[in-house]
């Protein structure tokens, strides 16, 4: 919307003419000055022609402005043949009458200068070709060669101001190229000549690899991009990359998806991560990351999301075969077109390259989520700075358009892990970390989550376990010992275990002989009862005989007393008897 | 010794470009027939084209700068361009006269 809002505004205060090349009218705010000359500057190689091509192949394709194309250097066969690579058909657009190639030959050899002259024959020739096919842009490359093929610098310079004031007066767009030359942009000066807009192309070298870079030096009467833009010759043509003038105001979404690990998922607040986040996974040599990785790629498919996996360290067959051993069939996703794997050496090229290469599979494929893995290797391709501008330019890139996507980064042991990221740590939204736990002469991964922005996540360090059945995480054993992981939480475990089942053991032990305490005791209980029953018994069958006794006393003596003829109140005393043995 | 203009066995065949009618052009068409008159007599033609006229014929001989004088036979084409305000130079350019 903005960059409309710009385009808009600016083509009130200048009429431009829209290049069609990537990236160019963004940098320039809509094109080059319509009606005016441009010059395009730059050394040997750096694309000056093809920057010239492609303004009249899309001024005749796009814009239905046909072009004029005057070439100094080579012939139409030459240049017909070397565009066609790129695509672009100029035979039809000449038959079309679309385009005018034009090819001024200076030969130095055939050419005998004697007294005064003047380049009509060049105006001549220029305004036939424009007016046969009522052309609106024009490209002089290299105009420079007139200085190389004739001698009177004074005449030519007289005509080349008369030519570049004739082309405005004509109304058409003008693109002339010039040759680099040391200290100025040209080696005739011929910017000069031509003021309203100055693009230098810059393609230099660096650690072998080479980039190029684009810079307006001048752009009268508009506002315009000033940076040194990275641009790139591709198979479709010029690219520019006005990625820096990106704004921080992309959309966020508060949608989660999974990780791909379930345990990771519960560590990320029990869902996973934002969609349209960055995730950084960064960890030692072999600790996983590539496995996180294809989890998540996969748990994309899953759903159904389209995901591209940019691999700058295996081969895309490798990272399938090694994935498969971790129940991770990524071939599947791949056939069904879901999964695209992208892979290139870091060297093969400069990281500008890279990063169109990237922009342009994710502008065709329209993936969900991106992989980049290992991001780190890129740092070969170029500078930390340059890799740290490059990925800010991905990631907000990638945000906004809303794709969540997940870099690995190798650290490397001698380092502490959370410093070597630096460069693009501020740029990650997740940040998973996973390292080695070295214990007891064995090696274990372990991961945590470093930071995670914008949810409640685990603090917790989980051991991660590579397995046939994919990755999985478990709680590291937190004893007295500190942590433990491996064979050692194994060993702690089994010893937990064991503790558990003796104390079980004793437990069972202390009932069992309560019970037969308990059973003694009431045996004994039993006994005693019985005891006293005969007791009882006893004392019954005792107190019986006593009675039987007593009442034959008392007969015996009622019958003594009777017989003795005792008193009278004796009856008395024998009832006393009688009452006191009931 | 004096110069010496060496034997003209073949017609020479020239063309002189102009853009309407300048004095530059006037000028080198005048020397030009001074010039054949004196090396060439009988053995030469001239053409005069012009470009205003003739846009299109100008792609052909490859005509930059105006007046171009262009010998197309005997062969190699030669070209000379100015007003041919030097006769030494316009000779030597035509193959004509050649220095002892």
């Amino acid at each position: 919307m903005n960059k409309k809002q710009n385009l808009a505004n600016a083509s009130a205060t200048l009429p431009k003419a829209m290049t069609g090349i990537q990236g160019l009218d963004e940098v320039t705010e809509g094109g080059l000055p319509k009606g005016r000359p441009t010059l395009i500057c730059g050394g040997p190689g750096c694309g000056k022609t093809l920057f010239g091509i492609e303004f009249l192949v899309r001024g005749a394709t796009e814009f239905n402005e046909p072009g004029v194309f005057m070439a100094f250097e080579e012939t139409p066969e030459e240049l017909i043949q070397n565009v066609k690579s790129l695509g672009f058909d100029l035979e039809s657009l000449v038959k079309q009458k679309k385009l005018y190639l034009s090819y001024v030959k200076v030969e130095r050899s055939e050419i005998e200068e004697t007294g005064e002259y003047d380049l009509e024959g060049l105006f001549i020739r220029l305004s036939h070709a424009i007016d046969s096919i009522g052309a609106k842009r024009v490209v002089l490359d290299t105009l420079e060669s007139l200085f190389s093929g004739l001698d009177n610098t004074a005449i030519l310079r007289a005509e080349l101001r008369r030519l570049f004031r004739w082309l405005k007066d004509k109304g058409v767009t003008a693109v002339i190229t010039g040759e680099q030359g040391t200290g100025q942009l040209t080696r005739q000066g011929l910017e000069e000549y031509v003021s309203d807009c100055v693009i230098l192309l810059d393609h230099r070298v660096r650690d072998q690899i080479t980039t190029r870079r684009l810079r307006i030096v001048k752009y009268r009467g508009t506002t315009h991009g000033t940076n040194e833009y990275p641009y790139l010759i591709d198979k479709e043509g010029f690219v520019v990359l006005p990625i820096t003038s990106l704004k921080l105001n992309h959309d966020v979404s508060s949608e989660r998806v999974s990780s791909g690990i379930e345990r990771l998922d519960a560590m990320l607040g029990g869902k996973g991560y934002y969609k349209g986040s960055t995730i950084l996974a960064s960890g030692t040599a072999g600790t996983g990351k590539t496995s996180i990785a294809s989890h998540f790629a996969n748990a994309a498919c899953n759903r159904g999301d389209r995901c591209i996996y940019f691999a700058f360290e295996e081969s895309p067959k490798q990272i399938i075969r090694n994935m498969k051993s971790i129940n991770v069939d990524l071939e599947k996703w791949e056939k069904k077109e879901l999964l695209k794997f992208h892979a290139s050496r870091p060297t093969l090229q400069g990281l500008e390259m890279h990063l169109v290469t990237m922009y342009k599979m994710i502008n065709e494929f329209k993936p969900d989520v991106v992989i980049i893995d290992p991001l780190t290797s890129l740092i070969s391709a170029g500078t930390t700075n340059d890799v740290k501008a490059m990925l800010t330019r991905i990631i907000d890139f990638l945000k906004m358009h809303q794709i969540t996507s997940l870099f690995t980064a190798l650290v490397h042991g001698q380092e502490t892990s959370e410093h070597t990221n630096e460069a693009i740590s501020s740029l990650v939204d997740t940040w998973l970390l996973v390292r080695d736990v070295e214990l007891n002469g064995e090696r274990n991964r372990a991961i945590h989550v470093l930071k995670s922005r914008g949810m409640p996540h685990s603090n917790q360090v989980r051991e991660f376990l590579v397995t046939a059945e994919g990755i999985d995480l478990i709680d590291v054993y937190m004893g007295t010992g500190g942590m433990l992981t491996g064979s050692a939480r194994v060993a702690q475990e089994m010893k937990d275990k064991d503790s558990e089942i003796g104390k079980k053991h004793k437990i069972e032990l202390k009932k069992r002989e309560l019970l037969q305490k308990r059973q003694a005791i009431e045996q004994q209980i039993e006994n005693l009862r019985s005891e006293i029953e005969s007791d009882e018994q006893e004392m019954t069958d005792a107190l019986a005989t006593e009675e039987a006794t007593g009442r034959k006393v008392v007969s015996d003596k009622q019958g003594m007393a009777r017989a003795r003829k005792a008193d009278k109140n004796f009856d008395d005393i024998f009832s006393q008897v009688k009452k006191s043995k009931v | 010794m004096t110069n010496k203009s060496i034997e003209i066995t073949e017609k020479c065949e020239l063309k002189l470009y102009v853009a309407g009618k300048t004095p530059k052009s006037a000028t080198a068409l005048k020397n030009l027939k001074e010039y054949c008159e004196e090396h060439l007599r009988g053995m030469y033609s001239i053409e005069v084209v012009d470009l205003l006229k003739n846009p299109q014929l100008a792609e052909g001989d490859q005509i930059l700068a105006i007046p171009t004088l262009v010998r197309k036979f005997p062969e190699p084409i030669r070209k000379i361009i100015g007003d041919l305000s030097n006769k030494e130079r316009v000779l030597v350019g035509l193959d004509i006269k050649k220095y002892k």
